[in-house]
């Protein structure tokens, strides 16, 4: 199994003019280690003919055929199990699932087989499995996000981009490690355009991104929230707040160093996540701080997260149940920085 | 496919499924070999029951005992690069499909020579040398991921199946049922083998299934099958060929139910006392190994003397195994805990 590289740096911003949405950026990782790699497919719910719901496998059927991108009945622990099973003999599987919402009724697969085989059997399962989650614009059987259900489980890396380049650079490293990735997208952020180099490259797994530098508090977010958080820190700039923001890109592995580096400097730790606060990551990151670098802390560490109740329909709740970019400002001023 | 058994047991009542004179579905050599593959078994676990009442063996154990010739006989008729999925009560799956007799009993105590160098115990072996991918102490979780091996095999065009064994109680579990339709809609070359031994733990196979034969579902999944005398090894050698066949020539999955019987408790820590005691009487006169050994007699190939030594034989390694893995040094914990993730 290959190690970890905790020394490398996250690949350079490119200021190519080349920008991708996310769901391209993902699109195109898949196609470059198809291309690569023959061992690698695709399967999932409508992946094949529709190219998924969210266009992540457009094209990919015309271009590599039925037997690599296979559409599956809606079956989410058959689909899972599936791909552990071809995993196990060698192939290399990027499984969909369409919907967060959807996971627990493959929970079994991951928690009994996908976490056992490497640890107890000593044997890679390299498989990839994609989801999505993400409030607002459905109904809260389309509204989790449940990385939380996964970090918990041992042996599986989890990764959950911000933006299209370390969308594909993320997905390309998940697909070439030997060791279990669950990879997390956000559903509205998939139409959002960002700078994507064309040729494949990868983004190392357990390495932070410091995406705006700041001496005075740090925020510690991934996937949308980053983007939240990185909208408050802009606003906060306006009132002579100098926040850093760090985006995790990788729950498991957690970077610390990264994150002890930057509360050195600040004192002050904002974790900013989307999924329900109560037993959320940002309770992991949050014992993690106190453990590791509790020296560096000037105040109480701080965690926003999604209401600990279903996110209901209306889009009039969604600023009361997740925390955007007005609630993380808020937060960071009642801090007195 | 034909039924592997017309004449079927009825869903609590042994049958008895005669064989025909002169159309030995396995060789005397083979049934020979066969029968004292099982008398391992039963050695083993006979041994295993008594050192656990004396304290000197590790954890809980779930045993086969009157189960053996389904393990044996699955085994028997595949290949070593076909895979086998086994459960947690799966002593014959594991000798069935080749497992090295002290790295199974070292496994058995947790140390490091064992199949997985102690880190599996009785319920998780498994060992992709000789097709074991591997046990389940979760009835019914690891039947998606055989489906998943077999997937592997036809998208590579090998000429290999994947065998999923599962109990009568794993058949009601929602994932088996997503297999088994998954396998049929992409005509993957497994065999869904359902040993039936008519208990869920403590509640019989009556009380927990609306039909007498799971293997009827098999009509509703679209692939073949039948009931199967689980204490027939030849029977169950028989349909396993012959669901072989049908999987790598025809992409035909089966679903082969193997009637038997848990003449043990549930596990070792079973008390006991719910298994009726005249059903209990009417499956140890069909004993599979008394069945394969009248077998063997009828064939003038085992007579008292033989069957003797065959016994003696078969303790004399099941002796030396277990005082091999009692004997053996215990794993070191530290590469395990340096493995993990942060």
């Amino acid at each position: 199994m290959t190690a970890i590289d905790l020394a490398h740096e996250p690949a350079p911003s490119t200021s190519g003019e080349r920008k991708l949405r996310m769901n391209e950026a993902i699109r195109e990782a898949l196609e470059q280690e198809m291309d690569r790699d023959e061992r690698v497919f695709v399967m999932g719910e409508d992946v094949a003919t529709y190219g998924g719901v969210f266009r992540c496998t457009a094209g990919l059927l015309e271009r590599f055929g039925p037997e690599r991108v296979r559409d599956t009945p809606i079956s989410e622990g058959g689909i899972v199990g599936a791909g552990i099973g071809a995993a196990l003999l060698g192939l290399r599987p990027v499984v969909e699932i369409m919907y967060m919402d959807f996971l627990p009724l493959a929970m079994d697969q991951l928690v009994n087989q996908w976490s056992m085989i490497p640890a107890i059997w000593d044997l890679p399962v390299p498989m990839v499995l994609r989801t999505q989650g993400g409030a607002g614009g459905s109904s809260t059987h389309h509204s989790k996000i449940l990385e939380a259900w996964v970090t918990h489980i041992p042996e599986l890396l989890v990764v959950a981009p911000s933006t299209p380049e370390d969308a594909k650079g993320l997905l390309i490293s998940s697909i070439r490690d030997d060791r279990p990735v669950v990879f997390i997208e956000h559903r509205h952020i998939y139409e959002r355009r960002g700078a994507v180099p064309e040729e494949p490259y990868e983004t190392p797994i357990g390495k932070a991104f410091v995406r705006r530098e700041g001496s005075d508090v740090t925020l510690i977010s991934w996937s949308r929230m980053a983007l939240q958080a990185e909208a408050a820190a802009e606003a906060l700039a306006g009132s002579g707040i100098d926040a850093e923001l760090i985006d995790l890109r990788s729950l498991v592995p957690l970077d610390m160093d990264t994150i002890s580096r930057s509360l050195a400097k600040t004192g002050r730790a904002v974790i900013v996540h989307e999924a329900c606060r109560r037993s959320g990551f940002g309770a992991e990151v949050a014992a993690r701080i106190a453990e590791e670098a509790f020296d560096y802390l000037d105040y109480p560490i701080v965690r926003l997260g999604g209401l600990d109740r279903p996110v209901p329909f209306s889009p009039v709740f969604l600023p009361e149940v997740i925390p955007l970019a007005q609630t993380i400002v808020d937060a960071v001023r009642k801090l007195g920085a | 496919m034909q039924r592997a058994v017309e004449s079927r047991p009825g869903a609590d009542q042994p049958a008895a499924a005669p064989t025909p004179r002169g159309q030995h579905l396995v060789g005397t050599a083979l049934l020979l070999e066969l029968y004292r593959r099982m008398l391992t078994v039963r050695r083993l676990e006979e041994r295993l029951l008594e050192l656990k009442k004396e304290g000197r063996t590790v954890g809980a154990l779930h045993l086969c005992v009157g189960q053996e010739a389904v393990g044996i006989g699955v085994g028997a008729a595949l290949r070593p690069t076909d895979t086998l999925g086994s459960t947690h009560r799966g002593h014959a799956h594991l000798i069935g499909k080749g497992t090295d007799l002290r790295a199974l009993t070292a496994e058995l105590w947790g140390k490091a020579a064992g199949v997985v160098g102690g880190r599996g115990g009785h319920q998780l072996m498994a060992d992709p040398s000789i097709g074991l991918l591997g046990g389940s102490g979760v009835v019914g979780s690891n039947v998606p991921v055989m489906v998943g091996q077999a997937l592997a095999m036809k998208m590579r065009g090998e000429d290999r199946v994947a065998v999923a064994l599962f109990g009568d109680g794993a058949a009601n579990i929602g994932e088996v049922h997503e297999a088994i339709n998954l396998a049929s809609v992409w005509r993957l070359p497994v065999i869904f083998v359902c040993e039936n031994n008519q208990w869920g733990l403590t509640v019989p196979f009556r009380q927990q299934c609306a039909v007498a034969d799971v293997a009827e579902r098999a009509k509703g999944y679209g692939v073949a099958g039948g009931v199967v005398d689980g204490n027939d090894v030849e029977a169950v050698y028989g349909a396993v060929t012959e669901g072989r066949r049908l999987a790598v020539e025809d992409g035909t999955p089966s679903l082969l139910e193997m009637k038997t019987y848990r003449l043990h408790g549930f596990s070792t820590g079973d008390l006991g006392g719910y298994q009726p005691e005249d059903e209990l009487e009417l499956w140890r006169a069909r004993d599979p190994l008394l069945l394969t050994r009248q077998r063997l007699a009828e064939r003038q190939a085992l007579d008292d003397d033989a069957d003797q030594r065959c016994k003696e034989e078969t303790a004399r390694a099941v002796e030396d195994a277990l005082e091999y893995a009692m004997s053996l040094p215990d794993p070191d914990p530290r590469p395990y805990v340096e493995g993990v993730l942060r």
